[in-house]
């Protein structure tokens, strides 16, 4: 569906699937060339491109189980804002923990979430992240401090400002990240956990995933001074950042600085010395190539503007980097994709084989302590019990 | 006996599980500097400092979410509501996120928080500020409600609410702050025995389990279910009959999620009459829950139709005449058991 540029590297959509976006080498135009000393090192560039890779083919694959109605309710496609991510959580330590909305697939498999478990959390099943009870909307992943994906727009932020209220109560030299679309800035949850970062120095990135629209609303319809979000942050005397979120590089640089300003922070409100530059709100402008939902028809923008974005693409953005700075072969980067390509149709492979969730888990995880009957204690998902058992 | 106001119970159920976990702090409006708006975490600042008693702007939203993410980190925040009246603005926060972060992440976290607060009617603070929350909430898969009547069940509850894995609400009354304040004067003498928790050299790792009904005193004529400041309307109730010779069993079941019905379908079989009062509005109320249990479990052993007294369905006044004759009070329990036991 997206037309390959004509020169550089092209591979062909994954066969058999029809929704396949070609990923074409950046020209030189489009190319961000931050100082070299800024970038991280080499292998953990080409790691990057890796995680953009997966999370795109693995995005493709999602489409068409979905269109295969073997995964239900909302979807929300990461497609074209993968750099966001990965950018951010490359940055971080991997203990700090990380929160988001519903369009988080892509957050999970940044922060390590095997793609199994994240495809069969879709299909409904019991090997899913959260055994198949939570969906597309809600991956959880805690052995890598990933504190869910969130359906409510805006709920998670008063969360984000708890995880950093607690690592600061705990002493930890951690900074949380928040992650939200630009829809969550016109909700009231969104404005009193920036009030409350903000006059407890907590240590928290509150990033705006802005994809310019919140569902098929423009920010500018929406948002007061959509042009200027800065405002937002300068009214709670906070740290304010961009970003081009789909640069993957620009956006690791961003979230380094910003992240080891923010982390560690503490106040001296909560009896601590204050120290630490505290919250900081980072406006990652970013693009989303699917529409909002799958059941997206994506009236409210044109096909032209969607195609100028992608000539901006994350991923061909970094080939095109790495390419001309000689710091990885075509061969390698297509390895990569074939990896990527195979990893997520191993992804399909392992939900659909997988058992559905059994009607015995219907009064499990209700209560951590089950008060009798119906409600009995659950056991931890697959994918913990998985890691735990050294597999 | 401790002479101990309601509102001292609670704060030594919070200082002595402070003491015993570091994790465990308490967040709220005027908690800290102003020692509570209602004098309940009074000097607690000094003894455990402004780490973990935190001050929090009136942003229920905000430090509500705020103890659902800090509980899924580890932490065990007590949330205080000034008025659970309050609570309406942060929803989202505490019936969406709060009961479902451990099924909606397949176990993996959950939300061991405690949200506490004055709960109910009777101050003339008008329609916004005087509600009842039992009824709505208590029907949350994932939470438990709590709402204690005496200091002792206070002390003993709230404690167990700190130590739970789970989102715990706890409704306390601003009208039942200060029983205890002027001897036993205020308090039926049914319960002057277990008004008080034990004292720490009688007890000292005191708690109430979720889901034990305590029978607040025995009967055989009737049995009256209440919970909470309706439990004192009961008891008074009781006193008045008891001079026209009916004897009621006033059984208070003190968590209303978990519901102990066992111990209430025993007193219905014993006494084959039952009035149940709730100070929440009558349509899909707790009353009615307990009412439908009853006639689940029961209906053969009952020798007329369950009588409910709840708050009258209409908003809270502001005028003090007529809120008092909204309030589940002693004349309509007494009203309810008259007609419940074919003595009108």
């Amino acid at each position: 569906m997206t037309p390959g540029k004509p020169t550089g590297y092209t591979p062909g959509p994954d066969p058999g699937n029809d929704q396949g976006t070609s990923m074409t080498s950046a020209t030189t135009e489009d190319t961000v060339k931050p100082t070299a000393s800024e970038n991280p090192p080499t292998p953990k560039l080409v790691d990057m491109l890796y995680q953009m890779m997966l999370i795109r083919r693995f995005e493709e694959r999602t489409m068409q189980a979905y269109q295969q109605a073997k995964i239900g309710g909302f979807c929300h496609i990461y497609i074209g804002q993968e750099a966001t991510a990965v950018g951010a959580v490359s940055a971080l330590k991997d203990d700090d923990p990380i929160i988001t909305a519903y369009r988080d697939h892509g957050h999970a498999l940044a922060r390590g979430m095997h793609p199994n478990y994240c495809m069969a959390e879709m299909y409904g099943k019991v090997t899913g992240c959260a055994k198949g009870k939570g969906g597309s909307m809600h991956m959880f992943d805690k052995p890598h401090h990933m504190y869910g994906g969130h359906a409510i727009v805006g709920g998670q932020c008063p969360l984000g400002v708890g995880l950093a209220f607690a690592t600061q109560y705990e002493k930890k030299n951690n900074v949380t990240v928040c992650f939200f679309g630009d829809g969550a800035i016109n909700q009231g949850a969104f404005h009193e956990a920036m009030n409350l970062a903000a006059i407890w120095n907590l240590p928290i990135l509150f990033v705006v995933e802005n994809n310019g629209y919140s569902m098929g609303t423009a920010i500018n319809r929406g948002t007061a001074a959509a042009d200027n979000l800065g405002a937002k942050a300068a009214a709670y005397g906070m740290r304010y950042a961009e970003c081009d979120g789909m640069d993957v590089l620009d956006t690791y640089k961003v979230f380094k600085r910003e992240g080891d300003l923010s982390r560690g922070s503490t106040s001296d409100q909560l009896g601590l010395e204050q120290n630490g530059g505290g919250p900081c709100f980072i406006n990652a402008k970013t693009y989303r190539y699917q529409g909002h939902s799958m059941s997206d028809p994506q009236k409210y923008r044109s096909k032209d503007e969607v195609n100028d974005k992608k000539d901006k693409d994350c991923i061909n953005t970094l080939v095109g980097h790495l390419i001309e700075n000689k710091l990885a072969t075509q061969e390698q980067i297509d390895e990569l994709d074939k990896k990527a390509k195979q990893v997520s149709r191993d992804a399909i492979k392992y939900a659909e084989e997988s058992p559905d969730l059994p009607m015995s888990e219907k009064f499990t995880d209700i209560y951590a302590n089950p008060y009798g009957p119906p409600f009995v204690k659950g056991g931890l998902p697959k994918m913990i019990t998985d890691n735990n058992s050294g597999e | 006996m401790q002479t101990i106001q309601y509102r001292e119970a609670l704060r030594e159920a919070m200082q002595e599980e402070m003491r015993r976990d570091d994790r465990v702090f308490l967040m709220g409006e005027e908690v800290a500097q102003y020692n509570g708006a209602y004098k309940v975490s009074q000097g607690m600042l000094d003894e455990f400092g402004p780490r973990r008693i935190v001050d929090s702007p009136i942003s229920e939203t905000g430090f509500s979410g705020l103890g659902i993410g800090a509980a899924m980190y580890g932490l065990r925040p007590i949330i205080e509501f000034m008025s659970w009246s309050f609570c309406l603005v942060a929803a989202d926060q505490i019936i969406n996120n709060a009961p479902k972060m451990l099924y909606m992440s397949g176990g993996q976290f959950g939300c061991p928080a405690v949200f506490r607060g004055n709960n109910g009617a009777g101050g003339q603070l008008g329609s916004t500020h005087s509600w009842c929350v039992e009824s709505m909430f208590s029907s949350v898969p994932g939470l438990k409600v709590a709402i204690p009547s005496t200091p002792r069940d206070a002390k003993g509850l709230l404690k167990t609410a700190i130590r739970d894995e789970d989102p715990v609400f706890n409704l306390e009354s601003e009208r039942m702050l200060g029983l205890g304040a002027r001897g036993d004067k205020d308090f039926s003498r049914y319960i002057k025995d277990t008004w008080a928790p034990p004292t720490v050299k009688e007890d000292e790792d005191f708690t109430i389990p979720f889901g034990v009904a305590d029978i607040k005193k025995p009967g055989k004529d009737v049995t009256i279910v209440a919970a909470g400041r309706p439990v004192h309307f009961a008891l008074d109730a009781a006193e008045e009959l008891e001079k026209e010779g009916i004897d009621c069993e006033v059984i208070d079941p003190r968590t209303y999620r978990p519901l102990d019905i066992d111990t209430i379908v025993k007193s219905v079989r014993k006494t084959n009459y039952c009035v149940v009062v709730d100070q929440s509005w009558p349509f899909a109320s707790v009353g009615a829950e307990v009412a439908a249990q009853v006639y689940e479990h029961a209906m053969d052993d009952l020798d007329n139709k369950v009588i409910r007294v709840n708050n009258d369905d209409i908003p809270a006044p502001y005028n003090r005449t007529l809120e008092q004759e909204m309030l589940p009070n002693t004349k309509k329990i007494i009203d309810a058991v008259r007609a419940a036991t074919y003595n009108t």
